[in-house]
């Protein structure tokens, strides 16, 4: 099997300090986060508690190596932010790595790195991140450090202006330059009509441009607090120990008022949209479609599970539906599937994506996507590929337990989101409960074609 | 992870770490006298399973470039009585995560599993790796893939830098070409030539093997028999030159009208078993390494804002040794980005580096080496690129001490052995406004 095209996917899903970059591998990192547990009870067997002032914890404990990595997640992403400030969760995010008031600018990078660690930090639509992975005896220099910079930031204009060149060539290098990435933020603008989901992550370039410390130092000061935020760690640490740590470094830090997520409403969708987008660059046409879905935290919440199921039978995999029949069977296509997002704050997109195989029109793969679209409305799945899909869920769901930060990761994200731990880690008895009569209900619901935009990428020579 | 021109290389995991003392590897011998490295860890039930034969796409025949590589993308697309949909399907179904990669020193495959379905796993390992079917179904559907995947390629910056400049540093070897060829050759390949692949390339002689997770030594032996006893025992003779790259001094243009430009550029490097390796590793760090505080990381991107990411470091090869690293800048602040980039090289070939310099990036490098075990498929993947590279089963438990005891003047004798101060070998893709260029 040939590893597909990067170009063919929607490219975005975070944007960070470094490159972070969740393409391809996006259904990877839903399918791991939505992995929180196993059927004998826990993937991670995360150990909870919430400090005096509201910050909540989350441990695991993995002693293979002695390291640990410890992450502090904040409620706050690009879909909270005002008119006008795109970008500035990302913008703040990078600023977050200068100077507090009693650290000067990069001092923070300079002791992790000095101490063996790496750090790093990404922005989403629905959270912020920031971790380092280190020795599991120099953890408490790391939380010192993040606890400090919670609170204590100070941004000059000395920093703001190098650094702003650094998001604007942040945009170019992952938007800007890539006519996959320039659709796909059309397509996100085109399928939320009112939703902030609709602004990408890293900002329009006008905003990015006109962001001042006044307004970033506002956002900082509404968003940071430790009863916004969530602090994971995992790795060689024991929930005891981490508490009295947690205790000292965060716990001393005063709650603020509560922050509530206030974000505009999607109106019903009543029309189809289609966006087109022709470059030089492109060599090679392709096709997208995207359904705004129910997800587990918006709209028809009980779907979310057997949408999850349904993205895998129909596209999960070399012997997906979509696969089989459009790129071995029918020989239209040369890459074909589908993948569902469910694990944001607001509505969740399901997504089928093809590219032809040459002289194949992208009317007649349309078509033929169309014509397997329709089957699943009308008749659903079949019991063996349901058995089959959950029998390699359940698997991942072992697999995932094998890396340090997919725990951190899907563990912090969900609670961020605000998804409980306690629903992460009952996610293989409710993937094992989907049945064929929800899987077909949640397919006719979401598969509505006013409720999608198709998206299509052409050489310039086509348009 | 630093990918130039198909070369991830196993380095990207030894080159950095160096630690090790929790982590006990075993050497299992079968009794067919198949070696494998062995780690074992039974509180998850998987087991991981890497693999590599020596040799790669830098032995694709003349005209035949990306053999390898669509070898390694066949083998899983039909063998024994399963055909290719059947062959998938009974992975999928069973939850067994097989693949291969080509590289341009090495084949390697890995293999994931669950413990209860083991046996099935190296079943159908074995089949893959001994009676591939190469159908014409999947063989043209693939190439098909390939093809289109060269196409988009060549809009690619990032692609379109690495090819010029591996074929500027290397005008007369294989490490010139890039490892998944070029149309004229993917279109020539043919079934015959993957199977005589198959045949010449996988002897056990060439062969290292690695295994982590939910094992045992006798388990484990009995599966390498079963697995690789049926490949003959030797590869069919090779050989690669040792070749020394052609570091031009000059910058060559590609012309693309993008918004931003790709910089990518080389420099003298060594090959992994040079005895200035790690002295060499201190140096780069120090210079161009990983993190946010390299010296080029602080002057174009920090102090400036020239760019979101800019780094460079070792790239060893088994018959070569260079450094490479990369920026991406607007067009107008290419010639500005060249020059902080090209002032760095200098001051430190001239001005050298500080004692503290090195002491943190000793730090750094020593303390980061655990961080490198952070899954049991990583952990494989060290565990062959130890044995490539000749590196030993102790390397884990030494590693860390050959970075201590680099000194102050390892440093300063590869600063001036390495760092060229007649001028950086540079590639731009884009549309760069007031530089210099030499095509």
């Amino acid at each position: 099997m040939l590893t597909p095209f990067c170009g063919v996917r929607p490219g975005y899903y975070s944007f960070g300090k470094m490159v972070m970059r969740i393409s391809y591998y996006s259904i990877i990192l839903v399918v791991v986060f939505l992995f929180a547990s196993n059927v004998r009870g826990g993937v991670f067997n995360p150990e909870t508690f919430k400090l005096k002032n509201g910050m909540e914890v989350i441990v695991v404990n993995n002693p293979r190596v002695p390291v640990v990595t410890h992450m502090v997640w904040y409620k706050v992403g690009s879909a909270d932010e005002g008119p006008g400030e795109t970008g500035i969760a990302h913008f703040l995010e990078h600023l977050m790595f200068k100077g507090t008031k009693t650290r000067k600018s990069g001092e923070f990078s300079k002791i992790v790195a000095r101490n063996g660690g790496r750090e790093n930090a990404f922005t989403s639509y629905d959270y912020t991140a920031y971790f380092q992975t280190i020795a599991s005896d120099r953890l408490e220099t790391v939380m010192e450090l993040e606890a400090d910079r919670m609170t204590n930031l100070v941004i000059t204009s000395k920093d703001i202006e190098p650094e702003r060149l650094v998001v604007l060539e942040e945009r170019r290098s992952r938007t800007d330059s890539k006519p996959a990435a320039i659709l796909g933020e059309h397509m996100m603008a085109s399928l939320f009509i009112n939703h902030p989901y609709r602004n990408p992550i890293i900002g329009w370039k006008h905003d990015i441009k006109a962001l001042d410390i006044e307004r970033i130092l506002a956002f900082y000061k509404r968003f940071y607090r430790p009863n916004n935020a969530i602090l994971v760690v995992v790795g060689d640490i024991k929930a005891a120990q981490l508490k009295l740590l947690a205790e000292k470094y965060y716990g001393a830090i005063p709650a603020g008022p509560p922050v509530i997520r206030n974000r505009a409403k999607e109106p019903p969708h009543d029309s189809a949209r289609r966006v087109i987008h022709s470059d030089k660059r492109i060599r090679q046409p392709s096709w997208r479609r995207v359904y705004v879905a129910p997800s587990l935290l918006w709209g028809e919440k009980q779907y979310s599970y057997p949408l999850e199921v349904l993205a895998d039978i129909v596209g999960g995999g070399t012997s997906s539906r979509l696969y089989r029949r459009l790129v071995v069977e029918d020989a239209l296509a040369i890459s074909a599937g589908a993948y569902y997002s469910g694990d944001g704050n607001g509505p969740g997109r399901f997504t089928f994506y093809a590219s032809p195989r040459g002289g194949v029109s992208l009317e007649s793969l349309e078509a033929a996507i169309e014509t397997e679209i329709s089957k699943i409305i009308r008749r659903g799945v079949t019991q063996k590929e349901l058995v089959r899909a959950k029998y390699r869920m359940q698997a991942a769901a072992i697999y995932a337990r094998d890396s340090l930060s997919g725990a951190a990761r899907s563990l912090g994200s969900s609670l961020a989101v605000g998804i409980s731990t306690a629903e992460v880690e009952a996610w293989p008895e409710r993937i094992e409960g989907v049945t064929l009569t929800e899987v077909l209900n949640a397919a006719s619901y979401t598969f509505d074609k006013r409720r999608s935009v198709t998206g299509i990428l052409l050489p310039e020579a086509e348009r | 992870m630093k990918c130039v021109f198909g070369l991830c290389l196993a380095f990207y995991f030894l080159a950095v770490p160096a630690w090790g003392n929790s982590i006990r590897t075993e050497r299992v011998v079968s009794p067919g006298g198949i070696e494998a490295w062995l780690i074992r860890d039974h509180r998850n039930p998987i087991i991981s399973f890497r693999f590599a034969f020596r040799g790669g796409s830098a032995l694709d025949p003349p005209g035949k470039g990306g053999l390898a590589a669509m070898v390694s993308s066949l083998l899983d697309e039909g063998a024994g009585k399963f055909d290719s949909m059947a062959f998938q399907k009974t992975l999928e179904d069973k939850a067994i995560h097989l693949g291969f990669e080509s590289e341009k020193d090495s084949f390697s495959g890995h293999l994931q599993t669950l413990t209860r379905n083991r046996e099935e796993a190296f079943r159908m390992l074995k089949l893959a790796l001994t009676v591939p079917r190469f159908d014409t179904e999947p063989v043209e559907r693939i190439r098909a893939q390939i093809l289109i995947a060269l196409k988009r390629k060549k809009e690619d910056p990032h692609t379109l830098a690495a090819n010029a400049l591996f074929r500027s540093l290397f005008p007369n070897h294989p490490y010139g070409q890039p490892t998944d060829g070029s149309k004229n050759t993917v279109e020539k390949i043919s079934i015959k030539d993957m199977k005589d692949f198959i045949r010449k390339r996988f002897g056990r002689d060439n062969l290292v093997v690695a295994a982590v997770g939910d094992t045992t030594p006798d388990v484990l032996s009995r599966l390498l028999d079963e697995t690789f006893l049926g490949l003959p025992a030797r590869a069919a003779s090779w050989e690669l030159a040792k070749v020394d790259p052609v570091f031009s001094g000059k910058t060559q243009l590609i012309k693309k009208d993008i918004p931003q430009s790709t910089i990518m550029f080389a420099d003298y490097g060594l090959t992994r078993g040079s005895p200035d390796f790690y002295a060499a590793l201190v140096m780069q760090h120090i210079l161009g390494g990983g993190g946010f505080t390299s010296r080029l990381y602080s002057e174009v991107r920090e102090k400036r804002g020239l760019a979101y990411s800019v780094y460079s470091s070792l790239y060893p090869f088994v018959a070569s040794g260079l450094t490479i690293g990369s920026a991406g800048t607007a067009n107008e602040r290419v010639a500005k980005t060249l020059e902080v980039i090209q002032t760095e090289w200098k001051r430190m070939a001239t001005m050298g580096i500080n004692e503290s310099e090195v002491t943190d990036a000793k730090r750094h490098l020593t303390g980061s080496f655990p961080l490198r075990f952070s899954s049991s498929g990583r952990i494989a993947r060290m565990l062959v690129g130890m044995q490539l590279f000749n590196l030993g089963i102790d390397y884990f438990e030494k590693r860390n001490s050959y970075i201590e005891s680099v000194t102050s003047n390892d440093v300063k004798r590869v600063v001036k052995k390495l760092l060229n101060t007649r001028g950086l070998t540079i590639v731009v893709v884009g549309r760069p406004v007031g530089i210099s260029i030499h095509n």
